[in-house]
């Protein structure tokens, strides 16, 4: 076994060429960026004057604890929000709950900036709630501009990813653990208070720092409804990209603080759960019991209530698409026009959004494999340093990544700055750490004696890879790679920091229609983003038999 | 503290499928009582009747002629073992064993007395400040006693505790888990679907089929006078042989045998069913009158030796006899078998009736 491991054969080849590709396309880009941040682009040498200027002006640091806020609140009120309706789902029967979970999925998979966008059509200026409640009620309704509106939106967009975690530990809490302290003379509120809560904490801090990530690198969500309001994300867009002075090296600057401020937040975030963690495992799952009275109502009313909400945006924008448009405004009645445009005039960017997902996901599947197989399977050094090149990108934004990867590839060595390589690599990168660990997950459900038989019968352990291991896993990566594709088609926060007019994606025509005020074609598109999002929700259904998704 | 616990009448529905039609049971105080079964014969949902956490449908359980069906489960004062064990996972050894403790607004110093007092009885005092994650499965089992135990509740329920633990901690924790209970005096209810586990633990034992109560007795009588031939079959090993009775004989092959333990005289030629344990029945040289067989395999366990015998008359019979280091039969060698007759129990055709004398 020991010799085994240490042979020097194919996997070790595989994991040094992988080594290899992170070198060029995660530390070589991370590195620019770094040093971008400490050049003095006009003489060349060596400064902190990047630094200097971002701590001289409160503008700056005004926009680091705005995005502050924002992450805090939406990780607040996200965890607020999705605990409490995990913990309904899983243990009270709802009416029609296998149909809200599909729909608390599905909605886990549309881009932020799109619900911003139809919130803003909701309950903005002009929006149907507003001139609404003003035209028949004459009550000015609360504006949904700036922090109060990004919280909502990005609330709304990360509920189900806390939702997924928290029901996922909830599965495996074992119902003998409730009858036991319930048996032991405690009531239902002290059970949740001593013994669930604790319980999924662990996951909750898991689903947190995610959420705390997402929200912290959106750029969409509030460049769209935040007006005012300026977060980090848009402060590096601006400079990077910005039509006034762009500054590259100072917006590597206050990526590079980013960076390092999410590596924080992620070290300490690990550093709880660790001191917390426990495995658990239910031979008797918590099930949903029917409830009765007063309590069966109010679990009823919270999660039809946030069904709700959750669901106009989508109903707004499935309305909006179909409505007559004279120019860039509204006529009376509905009409297909905008949905025959988007068609006609977008297929370039609807075709860049398949190829580039489908690109991506193949790239993504490939390498994901191999990294999870040799980091489960042959765990050493090597490939301990694989598996946390690969996890790198987990801390790092989208749109820092976008620039990191724009100061390494526009000039020689690697010129890549234009092309749609770049994207897909990009996206690739970005995507890589969330199937890398579902991969490990499948892969540490199936027992090494399969392959050791096979080795024992005389296949070569290539041979057993492919023939064993990889039947195996086929489902697992299957979805995985429908995963992917359904986070990459709706990703804007990287791509929009490298597109040029040829490798515009469909939510990038999105944003770029919602700037122009051309509503009705965003909408049309957003539709048809939609559309491919619930088919390959279902798509994923099918494979794996059951209506589950892992992130 | 210790009570009896009387079920009358009990019926369990899930939906439209009825599990416990109508059940009646006695449980006096201070006594270990089994219910005993194979999987699915409804003795964990009884089980949970009693522990609150499963609804009744009919009928009533009380303890000490206190009906106990409207009360909360976290109110019944019950100490219950999961089969699972059921430990917090994200408390310390001590943190679980207090657990019930902090529900009832125990002294400090009484807390601190009865923790050490329970982790000490249950040894597992080393494991106070310990988390329970990659403890074996008897130290998890010792803490989820304490934690039952340190309540000092009126009954103890188990639901097969010793189910996922190996054969030589199973004997050493049923040690424990019958010395405790007799050394406390709690009335006991104890759920397996083992038998032998149960006869060694039990003071009563009732076996139970689909819900309905089979016998219930003492594991002496269970086993050596079972009512039927369900239960003859899962207490122990036994032979069935078809047989004809008349009188207070029975004829098998040929062969006759008088049974001084029948009941009454059977008719001439009432066809009977003979329930008859591996040790019961006799090998002999052909030579001696008894039931015609052929030797098929024999099995040599040192101080026993496990015979398997095709009968003449078609059925297989398995026979445990006393090693002998001269006296062995090879496959193939003819033999005729007698019955110990003082042992053997005679059943009605159908099997569901002892025609024999209980003790």
């Amino acid at each position: 076994m020991l010799r085994r491991r240490r042979q020097f054969d194919q996997w070790t080849v595989i994991t040094l060429g992988i080594i290899l590709v992170y070198i060029v396309f995660m530390i070589y880009p991370v590195l620019s960026l770094l040093l971008a941040s400490l050049r003095d682009a006009s003489t060349g040498a060596i400064s902190l004057k990047h630094f200097q200027k971002f701590f001289s002006k409160s503008y700056y640091m005004k926009a680091v604890i705005n995005s502050f806020k924002v992450s805090v609140s939406v990780t607040l009120c996200a965890v607020a929000v999705a605990t409490p309706l995990a913990y309904i789902i899983s243990t009270v029967r709802i009416r029609g709950s296998s149909w809200i979970r599909v729909f608390i999925l599905i909605s886990s998979m549309s881009a932020p900036f799109i619900g911003s966008y139809s919130w803003i059509l909701l309950l903005g200026r002009n929006g149907y709630i507003t001139n609404f409640f003003k035209n028949y009620l004459g009550i000015q309704t609360p504006t949904i501009y700036g922090l109060p509106g990004i919280v909502l939106v990005l609330t709304l967009a990360l509920v189900p990813l806390v939702f997924s975690y928290v029901c996922g530990a909830l599965k495996n809490t074992d119902k003998s653990l409730i009858e036991a302290a319930r048996n032991l003379g405690s009531g239902n509120f002290k059970i949740i208070m001593t013994i669930v809560v604790p319980l999924i904490i662990p996951t909750i801090l898991a689903a947190g720092i995610l959420v705390f990530m997402k929200a912290l690198s959106d750029f969409g969500t509030p460049s769209l409804i935040g007006e005012g309001f300026k977060t980090v994300p848009q402060l590096i867009y601006n400079e990077f990209l910005g039509d006034v002075a762009a500054d590259n090296g100072f917006a590597a600057a206050i990526s590079v603080m980013v960076v390092a401020f999410a590596l924080l937040a992620f070290i300490i975030q690990r550093a709880i759960s660790n001191h917390l963690a426990f495995s658990m495992s239910a031979l008797y799952p918590l099930e949903p019991l029917p409830a009765y009275g007063i309590k069966n109502v109010l679990c009823h009313l919270y999660v039809y209530l946030y069904m709700l909400i959750a669901l106009l945006p989508q109903i707004c924008i499935w309305v909006t698409a179909f409505r007559k448009t004279k120019g860039l405004t509204f006529d009376e009645g509905y009409s297909l026009q905008s949905m025959k445009t988007a068609v006609s005039q977008m297929s370039v960017s609807i075709r860049n959004t398949l190829v580039f997902a489908l690109s991506a996901a193949a790239l993504i599947v490939l390498i994901a494999v191999l990294v999870s197989y040799s980091t489960v399977r042959r765990p050493n050094p090597l490939t301990n340093s694989l598996d946390v090149l690969t996890m790198t990108p987990y801390i790092v934004p989208g749109s820092i990544l976008g620039i990191a990867f724009v100061s390494a590839f526009s000039r020689q060595p690697i010129k890549l700055t234009g092309t749609a390589l770049i994207i897909i690599i990009v996206l690739a990168v970005k995507r890589m750490p969330y199937t890398v660990r579902s991969s490990t997950a499948i892969l540490h459900n199936i027992p090494e004696s399969l392959e050791e038989a096979s080795l024992n019968l005389g296949a070569s352990s290539m041979k057993t890879f492919a023939r064993i291991t990889m039947p195996l896993m086929k489902n697992g990566i299957i979805s995985g790679a429908i995963m992917s594709i359904l986070s990459i088609i709706t990703e804007l926060s990287s791509s929009i920091m490298l597109y040029t007019g040829r490798t515009q994606t469909m939510t990038i025509a999105i944003y770029a229609q919602i700037i122009r005020g051309n509503y009705g074609l965003a909408s049309a598109l957003s539709l048809i983003l939609s559309v491919f999002t619930i088919a390959l929700v279902f798509l994923v259904f099918k494979i794996t038999g059951n209506k589950e998704l892992s992130y | 503290m210790s009570v009896t616990i009387k079920c009358t009448d009990i019926v369990k529905r899930f939906g439209d499928n009825t599990v416990i039609p109508g059940l009646n049971l006695e449980i006096k105080e201070s006594e270990f009582f089994t219910l005993l079964g194979p999987s699915g014969c409804g003795k964990t949902t009884l089980l949970r009747m009693v522990a609150g956490f499963n609804s009744i449908e009919g009928g009533t359980i009380s303890f000490n002629d206190k009906v106990i069906n409207q009360i909360a489960p976290n109110k019944r004062n019950i100490g219950m073992v999961f089969q699972n064990y059921a430990i917090f996972p994200h408390m310390s050894v001590i943190k679980n064993v207090a657990y019930g403790l902090t529900t009832r607004n125990v002294s400090k110093a009484q807390t601190e007395r009865r923790e050490n007092h329970v982790l000490d009885k249950l040894t597992i005092t080393p494991l106070r400040d310990r988390m329970p994650e990659h403890m074996s499965g008897g130290q998890q089992q010792r803490i989820a006693l304490a934690r039952a135990m340190v309540i000092e509740p009126d009954v103890l329920l188990m639901d097969e505790p010793l189910s996922n633990l190996d054969a030589k901690l199973r004997l050493e924790m049923r040690e424990v888990i019958r010395d405790l209970q007799k050394s406390v005096g709690i009335t006991t209810i104890y759920v397996t679907h083992d038998q032998e586990e149960a006869m060694a633990v039990s003071d009563r034992i009732a076996v139970m089929k689909d819900g309905v109560i089979q016998q219930i007795g003492t594991p002496r009588s269970i086993y050596h006078r079972p009512m039927n031939i369900f239960v003859a079959n899962f207490i122990g090993s036994t032979n069935i042989i078809s047989a004809v009775a008349g009188g207070r004989t029975v004829t098998v092959d040929g062969y006759r045998a008088e049974i001084p333990a029948l009941a009454s005289p059977l008719p001439e030629g009432t066809a009977v069913k003979l329930s008859v344990r591996p040790e019961e029945l006799l090998l002999a040289g052909p030579d001696v009158p008894g039931i015609k067989g052929t030797v098929k395999s024999s099995t040599f366990l040192g101080n026993m030796t496990h015979y398997l015998v095709m009968l003449d008359a078609g059925d297989e019979i398995k026979i445990i006899q006393e090693s002998s280091e001269t006296d062995y039969l090879s496959p193939g060698d003819r033999v005729n078998l007698t019955i110990n007759t003082d042992k053997v129990n005679v059943f009605s055709e159908d099997g569901a009736k002892n025609l024999t004398r209980g003790e």
